[in-house]
């Protein structure tokens, strides 16, 4: 008969006793609790080793003094040990308490689990699945994009069930409410646009014509996108997590179950908001960029206010302008769409709202530079 | 009680929805599947079964809001999924749900969710509305809180709320997914009280999908109960006759809180 005791740093310990006639003995002492044990793991394997043939393994915790869950999870151990060992285990020793907890862990173990299919892991089966994925997507989008323009009809045709206040409350939101990051955001792109044009142009003497890379780069590119990002960023975002909030708590089920679609009564009217505040966002937003250029033209080149006024106004045409706003009001369709949709998407928990709102600016920034690049080929192959 | 009397005798009623070889799946994945059963007019029909088993999307199938994939649902002799459109819709509108987070629409008051549907679909003018969803949440208790929107009011209130708005069109069912989930026994004893009143004075079918015991002795009339793992209907009929003379083991032990294993006779 051995003995052996496997001490930890504090004041509990295993003492392993026998075996005596098949017998092994268990014994703790000490104080068993999450405080005092602090991470020192007891594992049963480390600390018995049940050689020869050992038949019966008894747990006695006489000696215990406080004890709680971290007993009870070496009693589990001690218990799963011996059933991959084929021992018996004799916890007659033990309190009723811990008995029943034991019990209890078991009652969990027997419970049916559903077998947890493990999907197929292979690149191809990766690459297929990734594909069907993106091809379901790209058809949602396209789905939700069409039922947003059937609801655009139905409204010019005066049979949209949209509430007019909804409207104007989101026009209140994403127009005037913007300004301030509008305005930040723009006069720094006209001073940035300005700095690197200057020192460009002043190597030949054509300072001035910053005015007119300022001018046409904020109003045919860089006013609309500009307003197209920030407006992805702050209102697309919005749309997301508000709808997405509506999904989670069945509002938009209950919408459908009344017979009002959440097309004409969600989407639509932030839709029409953003088709209508884009293009307004976007003249201030170039007008800005453009008194941001300006200051740099003053304090780097001497150009004069009126000087520069001058250059930009026979610079920019109107064509350009047309041009420049007409991208900001598909940015809209843009970024209510995406927000939307995302928002509807979206799954029955918080996390999910959360992704919705994030993937509601990934689909906006992206579409948005998407559609700029096609159109800034379509207005060059027309010469506009 | 009157309930009692009313529900003693409901074989002898019409049927009001009737479900024939109902099958519902999301795309290949069965949720249940050969449901028969009928709802009579005036029932308190309860859709029973453990988490999981499909109760509320058997809801969602029985309004309309999901399309079966095999089997047909009849309203008063008409079925639904081979009517139109347009009649679909119609029919939709004669069936009101509460939801079991009561789903108000957050950013509007209690007054303008229960006028929304009435904005929708009726021609009355403003006053009128105002006068209709005033009477509307004077019939669950919560006169003058027209002004409140949901998040200022609580759980049980929002419950009655909800269900104020399913009566705002005046629709001949009913329909209630998991009402008293997340309320004290008291106050769900109450809301439980308030369907029967208004199933006896609006004359309507009401369906609940619950899983709370004292509810479904309580009110129910008629119940179907869905299985998990088997995927169909165990059993139909109204819940107390079941409690007596079901013979499956599965739905005396639902019914009278017996766990499958000796769990519960410890």
């Amino acid at each position: 008969m051995t003995t052996a005791e496997a001490h930890l740093p504090v004041n509990a310990s295993v003492i392993v006793e026998g075996p005596s006639k098949g017998a092994l003995s268990v014994r703790l002492t000490g104080d068993w609790t999450l405080a005092t044990l602090g991470d020192n793991t007891v594992d049963p394997q480390d600390s018995i080793t049940a050689e020869g043939d050992v038949k019966k393994l008894v747990l006695d915790i006489g000696d215990v003094g406080e004890w709680d869950s971290t007993l009870v999870t070496f009693a589990v151990n001690l218990e799963r040990y011996c059933a991959e060992r084929q021992i018996t285990f004799d916890g007659g020793k033990l309190p009723s308490g811990i008995t029943r907890l034991l019990e209890l862990t078991k009652a969990g173990r027997r419970a049916e689990v559903a077998p947890h299919v493990e999907p197929e892991k292979s690149v191809l089966a990766d690459a297929g699945r990734e594909t069907l994925k993106a091809l379901k997507a790209t058809g949602d989008m396209l789905e939700f994009f069409g039922e947003s323009c059937q609801a655009l009809m139905r409204w010019m045709r005066g049979t949209s069930r949209m509430r007019s206040a909804d409207m104007f409350l989101v026009i209140e939101q994403t127009g005037p409410q913007a300004l301030p990051i509008v305005t930040l955001i723009c006069f720094l792109i006209g001073v940035i646009l300005a700095f690197v044009g200057a020192i460009q142009l002043e190597k030949f003497a054509a300072g001035i014509f910053v005015a007119n890379l300022v001018g046409i780069g904020m109003v045919r590119e860089l006013g609309p996108v500009m307003a197209g990002i920030v407006m992805a960023g702050r209102t697309g975002a919005a749309f997301a997590a508000q709808l997405g909030t509506m999904t989670v708590n069945e509002e938009i089920a209950a919408l459908r179950t009344v017979g009002v679609p959440p097309m004409d009564f969600l989407v639509l009217p932030r839709m029409l908001a953003l088709i209508l505040m884009m293009p307004l966002l976007a003249i201030y937003a170039n007008v800005v960029g453009m008194l941001g250029g300006m200051l740099i033209a003053n304090a780097m080149l001497g150009i004069s206010t009126v000087e520069y006024f001058n250059q930009t106004a026979s610079a920019v045409s109107l064509v350009d302008w047309i041009g420049g706003l007409i991208k900001a009001s598909l940015f809209g369709i843009i970024v209510a769409v995406a927000g939307c949709l995302r928002g509807i998407q979206c799954g029955r928990s918080a996390s999910d709202v959360g992704i919705a709102a994030t993937s509601a600016v990934v689909t906006g920034i992206v579409f948005i530079i998407l559609v700029d690049a096609i159109l800034t080929v379509f207005y060059t192959m027309l010469g506009i | 009680m009157a309930e009692t009397a009313e529900t003693a005798t409901p074989a002898r009623r019409d049927a009001h929805i009737t479900v024939q070889d109902l099958t519902i799946a999301y795309g290949p994945k069965v949720i249940q599947q050969n449901l028969n059963f009928s709802v009579n007019r005036g029932d308190v029909f309860v859709i029973m079964g453990g988490s999981g088993c499909g109760k509320s999307t058997l809801m969602f199938v029985l309004i309309g809001m999901k399309q079966p994939s095999t089997g047909s649902i009849i309203f008063d002799g008409e079925d639904f999924w081979a009517s139109g459109e347009d009649r679909r819709a119609e029919l939709m509108r004669r069936a009101g749900v509460t939801y079991q987070q009561g789903a108000l629409w957050s950013s509007m008051t209690l007054g303008e969710n229960v006028a929304l549907p009435l904005e929708q679909y009726t021609d009355l003018g403003p006053k009128q509305i105002r006068d209709i969803v005033s009477y509307k949440l004077a019939l669950v208790g919560l006169a003058g809180f027209e002004e409140y929107y949901p998040s200022e009011i609580s759980g049980g209130m929002q419950k009655r709320a909800g269900l104020a708005r399913a009566m705002a069109l005046d629709p001949d069912i009913l329909l209630f997914d998991e009402p008293s989930a997340g309320l004290d026994p008291v106050t769900s004893r109450r809301l439980d009280d308030l369907i029967l009143e208004l199933r006896d004075s609006l004359d309507a079918t009401v369906v609940i999908v619950t899983h709370e015991l004292p509810s479904i002795f309580a009110i129910g009339s008629n119940s179907v109960f869905l299985d998990p793992v088997t995927k169909t209907q165990l059993a139909t009929g109204d819940p107390k006759a079941l409690l007596k003379d079901c013979d499956d083991p599965r739905v005396h032990a639902f019914l009278t809180r017996d766990g499958r294993d000796d769990a519960g006779s410890r």
